[in-house]
């Protein structure tokens, strides 16, 4: 567990906490309207078939909890400060027993003229993009890829958010002053896609390191049928480049079990776009980015292997890491049959494209697929019935290569306050050649009984 | 010259004008030719509409109980805020509080008179909003005995009209017409047979007959309220399924009208401060 990136968030949402709240005290009386209490606990198992790469650290199975409150307080006015903690243990791997902010933020709104901005101050979640397969997009906060490797799930982040809708559409402005490191799974840990990972020592290009202030912008819009985002991002990356630095790592020997591999974080410039077309049934989906600055993931393994490795340091090694443009995009749709032979389930299919124009290099936001040139097929058995039972099956292929998954998921209230989640991930065959190689062994099935409240 | 009579007539015409104007707009078919039932039935949801007309905004509370066959009950609470659009259709957002693991979804709609809905559905876990699409109206909601077709405000234009007969209903009379789906495609009945009384135009009942032209499901209402001094609002809707023996009560509560909501309230940005 990594608890100085947690403490640095807490100590800067608590500064951000305490400076607009003295704002607002300065503006007016606060006269509190509302406040509630709501949340979920989570206990959750996960089983792994088959044991690990490396069996004298891994276990098979795995349980814990989820704690995840939320308090929310409104004044009169509409103004509101939202708290949202998040703890995880996990029986297995003591990185995964983790804790974050996920929100804590002061919300702020008004009119100036026709028109109404918004002001976020705090550590929150925003969400861009349109696909299903992964969100290609979207980059304002860090994945927790402890709690998924699908890249759902997020961390918490510092930031001042202004928005600004009128009528010609939405314009926000983004401030990102701390960067919140990716965390790896630790030792004990399964799902260690890329090798184990040192969460302790985290290298930036910035001389600022986690300091150096982001910027993020977006304007989006609905025309008709059509919604659409424009987005760009300049700052500290959120995907690491794992660099591999004798003698903590052997280059020449990348898939070695006892290598120790360190995340570095570049600085990076990104466009881009997302835009669904709805028609009837039918959604229209794309999501495309163009990045520069990124060093890219792993491999170059040809390179490090010509030179000397005795003595030499981390920015020698990290010299070898080619600085490249790229290109990635997601192309696809969804069509829903509503109330299928007379009943009242829905069924929607899903098929998207991954593209990726650094080829296997790419290290990408969801794992094990490295999302180059993949196709991606899902159904959705929606059977709108009292506990909103749901079954979603997602197929994931390599179009030029022999990796594959297939992930299932079973959803079901069982009450008013308990639900039931099942979901198998499967990794049904993978490429020797490929970066998530180490991760092969890693299918499992997992487990959660959900209490809200 | 007898001009004397001439301002009396002059006044009596410019007197009656307005009424002539309106009786003209209302019974000229029945002074050409007898109405026709079509015209009757039009008339009626025009002027339903229209006695709806200028309210502004409201916000509600619903308490859903679901029962199936067996009795078996399952709840669902929200909050509704509704905004009027002249010359389109309705604004509205709902906000689910219960049950406990869709709290703080939030569903946004954009009616529309001709064209279909523009829908987004606000999905806290993922603070992600996701245009969906409307064409599901028929599909339960929540999964209750409501679709969405029948919660959602029914527009003049989305329904062809008939009238049947008058009839009486407790201790006033209504009229019973029947409504035809313009869009076939988009909604899940063949028609529908509708019971308003005829001094405030209120509907008390409606029957669903679906694609196949049987009796699916019948709507009770009842617990009506007046606010501002006009306008209806109902307080407890049963709906039940013939077909399959289960139930939902809706009840509304806590209608507030013409309050603080603006119409940014009722964008995405408005969307996501749902809660």
């Amino acid at each position: 567990m990594r608890d100085g990136a947690a403490r640095y968030a807490l100590a800067l949402t608590t500064i951000w906490l305490a400076a607009s709240v003295l704002a607002v005290e300065a503006h007016a009386e606060i006269e509190f309207a509302a406040w509630e209490l709501s949340g979920r606990v989570s206990l959750e198992s996960r089983y792994f078939p088959r044991t690990g790469i490396d069996p004298s650290h891994q276990s098979s199975n795995t349980n814990g909890f989820v704690l995840e409150p939320k308090l929310y307080v409104e004044d009169v006015e509409g103004r509101s400060v939202t708290v949202l903690p998040f703890f995880r243990y996990d029986s297995a791997d003591p990185v995964r027993t983790h804790w974050d902010l996920r929100e804590a933020y002061v919300l702020l709104f008004g009119e100036l003229g026709e028109n109404e901005w918004e002001v976020r101050l705090g550590a929150d979640r925003v969400f861009w993009g349109v696909t299903e397969s992964q969100h290609l997009v979207d980059i304002v906060n860090q994945i927790d890829f402890l709690e998924h490797p699908n890249g759902k799930v997020k961390l918490g982040q510092p930031m001042v958010h202004v928005t600004w809708t009128a009528d010609w559409g939405v314009l926000e402005f983004f401030g990102l002053p701390y960067h919140r490191p990716r965390i790896f799974p630790g030792q004990g840990g399964r799902l260690r896609f890329a090798g184990l990972l040192d969460n302790e020592r985290v290298e930036y290009q910035s001389g600022a390191e986690e300091w150096h202030p982001d910027f993020a912008a977006r304007y989006s819009h609905s025309f008709g049928p059509l919604d659409i985002g424009v987005s760009v991002f300049d700052g500290t990356s959120r995907e690491a480049t794992l660099v591999c630095v004798p003698p903590a790592c052997n280059p020449r020997e990348i898939s070695d079990l006892s290598n120790v591999l360190i995340p570095y974080y570049a600085q990076i410039r990104q466009f881009g776009l997302d835009a669904q077309l709805t028609l009837g049934a039918w959604l229209f989906k794309l999501e495309a980015m163009h990045r520069s600055g990124e060093r890219n993931a792993l491999g170059l393994q040809q390179e490090s292997n010509a030179t000397e490795l005795r003595g030499i340091g981390f920015e020698d090694i990290l010299g070898l890491y080619r600085e490249e443009e790229y290109v990635a995009a997601v192309v696809g749709g969804e069509y829903t049959f509503y109330s299928v032979f007379g009943s009242t389930a829905d069924i929607g299919l899903l098929a998207e494209w991954n593209y990726d124009e650094r080829g296997r290099q790419a290290l990408p936001r969801r794992q094990p697929l490295t999302l180059d040139n993949d196709f991606f097929f899902g159904a959705l058995l929606a059977f709108n019935d009292v506990e909103s039972t749901e079954i979603k099956v997602a197929f994931l292929t390599d179009a030029s290569r022999a990796t594959r998954t297939l992930a299932a998921e079973f959803d079901r209230r069982l009450s008013d306050q308990w639900s039931l989640h099942v979901e198998s991930s499967s990794i049904l065959s993978m490429d020797p050649d490929d970066i998530q190689w180490v991760g092969r062994r890693d299918s499992f099935f997992e487990f959660h009984l959900e209490y809200n409240f | 010259m007898r001009m004397i009579p001439a301002y009396p007539v002059r006044s009596v015409l410019v007197l009656l004008a307005p009424c002539l104007v309106l009786s003209l707009w209302l019974g000229m078919p029945s002074l050409v030719h007898p109405a026709t039932p079509e015209e009757i039935g039009l008339k009626i949801a025009t002027e339903a509409s229209a006695r709806d007309d200028g309210f502004g905004n409201f916000t509600a509370t619903q308490a859903m109980v679901l029962r199936n066959k067996q009795g078996q009950e399952s709840r669902r609470q929200l909050r509704v805020k509704v905004l009027e659009v002249t010359d389109d259709g309705d604004k509205s957002l709902m906000v689910f509080d219960e049950p406990r693991d869709v709290k703080g979804t939030a569903l946004l709609t954009h009616a529309h008179k001709q064209e279909a809905d523009d829908q987004w559905l606000y999905l806290p876990a993922l603070k992600r909003v996701k245009r969906i699409s409307s064409s599901n109206r028929s599909g339960s909601f929540m999964g209750s005995e409501f679709s969405y077709e029948d919660l959602s405000a029914p527009e003049v234009e989305k329904y062809t009209y008939r009238y049947l007969r008058d009839e009486p209903c407790g201790k006033l009379t209504c009229t019973v017409c029947e409504r035809f789906p313009v869009d076939k495609k988009a909604s899940g009945y063949s028609r529908q047979v509708v019971w308003q009384d005829k001094d405030e135009l209120r509907t008390w009942k409606v029957e669903y007959y679906d694609r196949k032209d049987s009796h699916l499901k019948t709507l009770t209402i009842g617990n009506y309220t007046q606010h501002l001094d006009r306008y209806w609002r109902a307080g407890e809707m049963t709906m039940v399924n013939h077909l399959t023996g289960k139930s939902t009560v809706l009840n509304w509560a806590a209608y507030q009208f013409r309050t603080k909501l603006k119409e940014r309230d009722f964008s995405k940005t408005g969307l996501k401060r749902a809660r």
